[in-house]
């Protein structure tokens, strides 16, 4: 007993953590952003990494050159006040109608930060599973081909949740 | 237990994650037992590098500094 209790101790201390799940509510390029640091790290250091993109989570992920999503009015009218795409995300504070995301990018440049874009294409390097929730999309109205290659398929908070019972998880 | 670099990653200037990251990367074509050394410049990649290796359960041969480059030796499980 007390061996088996020694030995688990020392499996412990070896992988903490075999699992990652982040739940990617917010579209802010300052949540966005470090929820694809902890990400990009997780995988880097043998996690099995999730990411489920929910919500305004899901802008992230439609492709730069689309610019109007939706099916109808009101959900074209939600991607016109708010853009699509990586590249075009905006600060959850200090915006100041763009200048906030525009100063962090060049900041971000100097001090040799992977830029979102990066540190997507870096994740799926590494193995993070990217995955929209479905319900969410059909929602705002986004389809398939808005969006970015190489997610998964879209899934529901069930699927989400089995994948997160036995992980670490976060809500950002 | 192989004694010579078999691939040396140049870090400098990157930031947190990708010093990790790259080298997670730079690792995957090494046979085990293969030694990688990594050469960063950010700060928070000593505490990084020796977090990250606990997790992998891979061995940090040998760390130093000089002028502000930080060097780690990495032995691949």
């Amino acid at each position: 007993m007390m061996e088996t209790h020694v030995e688990a101790e020392k499996a412990a201390e070896h992988v903490p953590h075999q699992k990652l799940v982040i739940f990617a509510w917010s579209g802010d390029l300052d949540k966005v952003w470090p929820t694809l640091i902890l990400a990009t790290s997780g995988a880097a250091m043998g996690m099995q990494t999730t990411v489920f993109f929910t919500f305004w989570g899901l802008f992230p992920l439609v492709k730069d050159e689309v610019r109007i999503t939706g099916e109808n009015w009101m959900q074209r009218l939600l991607s016109t006040m708010d853009r699509p795409g990586l590249e075009h995300l905006k600060l959850g504070r200090m915006n100041f109608a763009g200048a906030g995301p525009a100063m962090m990018r060049k900041l971000a440049k100097e001090h040799h930060v992977a830029s979102p874009t990066e540190l997507i294409d870096l994740a799926k390097d590494l193995g993070v599973k990217l995955v929209p929730c479905q319900m969410t999309m059909d929602l705002l109205g986004l389809s398939r081909e808005d969006m970015i290659d190489g997610l998964e398929e879209p899934t529901g908070a069930t699927t989400a949740l089995l994948e997160a019972q036995d992980a670490v998880t976060l809500f950002v | 237990m192989s004694t010579t670099i078999a691939k040396t990653l140049d870090l400098k200037g990157l930031a947190c994650p990708l010093p990790i990251a790259r080298t997670a990367q730079g690792i995957r074509e090494l046979r085990s037992g293969e030694l990688i050394e990594a050469l960063a410049t950010d700060p928070g990649s000593v505490p990084d590098f020796a977090a990250w290796c606990r997790a992998t359960g891979t061995e940090l041969v040998e760390q130093n500094e000089d002028g502000g480059v930080y060097r780690f030796l990495i032995r691949k499980k």
